[in-house]
C-alpha cells in the first residue's frame, strides 16, 4: 500500500529514534496457534499431491491396459502406501481444519436471521459424506 | 495469598541504549487491579521515567495494549490475579511495531493505512441537512454492528504473523473497519474502498491465521471480515469475467 517505515518518529519534543524488532525466522514456533497455522498450511501440499498423482493415474488409463496395469503396481509398493497413509492423514487434517473454520468466510443470512455456525459446517460434513457415498457406490456396485 | 507480584517490563532509552532491556519491579499484590494499575503504581511509587499510553481505564480508550506474557492484552482489563499463581508478569510493547520508548509503539503506519480506506461514510450525493438524517433500521445497523465496535487497540495486529513479516500488510483492524463502512446502509464508497484494498498487501496478505480475531477485546472479529471482504472481491471478478453487464 506504498507506506514506508521509518527509522525515526517526530513530534513536538524532537525526533526519537525508533526500535524494529526483528521477526525471528522460529517465528512459527512461538506459540501453538501459529504452529497449528503452519501445519495446516504445510498440510496443503499433499492435496497438491493427491491431485497430481489423480491426474498421472488418469493419463496411465488414457495410455492403455499395460501401462494403468503398471501405474496401480507402482502404486501397491511400501513406499507409495507409506506414504498415501501419511497424505490421508495430513488431507483429512487439512479438510478438519478448514471445514471448522468456514463459519468464519460464510456470513449467510436469510431474512434477518444468521445461519448458526454449527449448522453451516454440519452441512459442509453432510457434503463430504454424501460425496463421498457416492464415489464408494460407484467403486462397490460397478 | 501473595503480598507482592512481579514486573519484568521491558525499557528502551533511545538516548542510552541500541536495544531494549528488561527491568524488574516488585508490586503489591492487590486483587482488585489490573494489570495497568500495577504500571501505575511503578510510575508513581517507584520509577517515573517508565514510559506507557493509557487513558480511559475502562476498555474504551484503546491506548494500554501490551504484550502481557507474550500474548497482546488491554492491559485495562486484565486483573493480576490472572497471574498471581506465577508470581511474575513479564511486560513488553506490542510486537510488530517499531518502539519508540519503554512501552510505547509507533503507531503511524497504521494511521496511513487507516486513512487510506476512507473509515466514514462516503455518498454518491450528500442531501441537504434540511431533508434529515439517513435513517436505518435495526435490522442494517445488525450488519455491520459487530465490526463497528473496534476501538483501534491494535492488539490484533500485535497478533498478526504476517503484520510482522509484511509490514506494509494492510493489517486487520483497517480491512474490518473498512469492511464495517461498506456493510452500512448509508454508504456508497465500496468501490473506492475496494480499489484500496483489493491487492496483495490489502486483503489478499492475510493468510487466514485468524490470531486477530482470539486476542480482540472488543469480539470484532476481524478474520471473519477480512474473509467475507475477499469472498466479495471474488464474487465481484466472476461477475466481472462471466456477465457481459459485468459486476454492476
Amino acid at each position: 500500500m506504498g507506506f514506508e517505515v521509518s527509522d525515526v518518529t517526530r513530534s513536538r519534543f524532537g525526533a526519537t529514534r525508533l526500535y524494529h524488532r526483528p521477526m525471528p525466522f522460529w517465528w512459527w514456533l512461538q506459540n501453538r496457534a501459529y504452529f497449528n497455522f503452519i501445519v495446516r498450511e504445510l498440510t496443503c501440499v499433499f492435496v497438491g499431491v493427491f491431485a497430481v498423482l489423480t491426474l498421472l493415474q488418469i493419463r496411465a488409463l488414457a495410455d492403455g491396459p499395460d501401462a494403468y496395469a503398471e501405474f496401480i503396481s507402482r502404486l501397491r509398493t511400501p513406499g507409495f502406501i507409506l506414504f498415501n497413509t501419511v497424505g490421508l492423514a495430513a488431507l483429512l487434517l487439512h479438510a478438519v481444519t478448514w471445514f471448522k473454520a468456514v463459519p468464519t468466510t460464510m456470513a449467510i443470512r436469510f431474512g434477518e436471521t444468521r445461519v448458526p455456525d454449527q449448522m453451516i459446517v454440519g452441512l459442509h460434513y453432510v457434503g463430504w459424506m454424501v460425496v463421498s457415498a457416492v464415489v464408494a457406490c460407484i467403486l462397490l456396485l460397478r | 495469598m501473595a503480598e507482592k507480584i512481579t514486573l519484568i517490563v521491558s525499557r528502551y532509552r533511545p538516548e542510552e541504549e541500541s536495544e531494549p532491556t528488561f527491568q524488574t519491579y516488585d508490586v503489591p499484590y492487590n486483587k482488585d487491579w489490573v494489570i495497568l494499575d500495577a504500571l501505575n503504581y511503578v510510575k508513581d511509587q517507584l520509577d517515573g521515567s517508565l514510559t506507557f499510553r493509557w487513558s480511559c481505564r475502562m476498555g474504551v480508550c484503546g491506548s494500554c495494549g501490551m504484550m502481557v506474557n507474550g500474548t497482546p492484552k488491554l492491559t485495562c482489563a486484565v486483573p493480576l490475579s490472572d497471574y498471581v499463581s506465577l508470581g511474575q508478569i513479564r511486560i513488553e510493547p506490542l510486537q510488530f511495531f517499531p518502539v519508540v520508548r519503554d512501552l510505547v509503539i509507533d503507531i503511524n503506519s497504521f494511521l496511513g493505512k487507516l486513512s487510506s480506506v476512507k473509515p466514514w461514510i462516503i455518498r454518491d450525493d450528500e442531501k441537504p441537512l434540511a431533508e434529515g438524517e439517513y435513517l436505518q433500521t435495526p435490522a442494517e445497523l445488525d450488519v455491520y454492528k459487530q465490526f463497528s465496535m473496534c476501538i483501534n487497540c491494535l492488539l490484533c495486529y500485535s497478533a498478526c504473523p504476517v503484520v510482522g513479516l509484511e509490514p506494509e500488510f494492510a493489517g486487520p483492524a483497517v480491512i474490518a473497519l473498512a469492511q464495517r463502512y461498506n456493510l452500512d446502509s448509508r454508504d456508497q464508497g465500496a468501490a473506492e474502498r475496494m480499489a484500496a484494498l483489493n491487492e496483495h498487501e490489502g486483503m489478499w496478505g492475510c493468510t487466514f491465521v485468524g490470531e486477530c480475531t482470539k486476542v480482540c477485546p472488543k469480539k470484532v472479529d476481524p478474520a471473519g471480515a477480512i474473509q467475507l471482504y475477499k469472498m466479495a472481491s471474488a464474487t465481484d471478478w466472476f461477475k466481472s469475467m462471466l456477465l457481459p453487464w459485468g459486476s454492476k
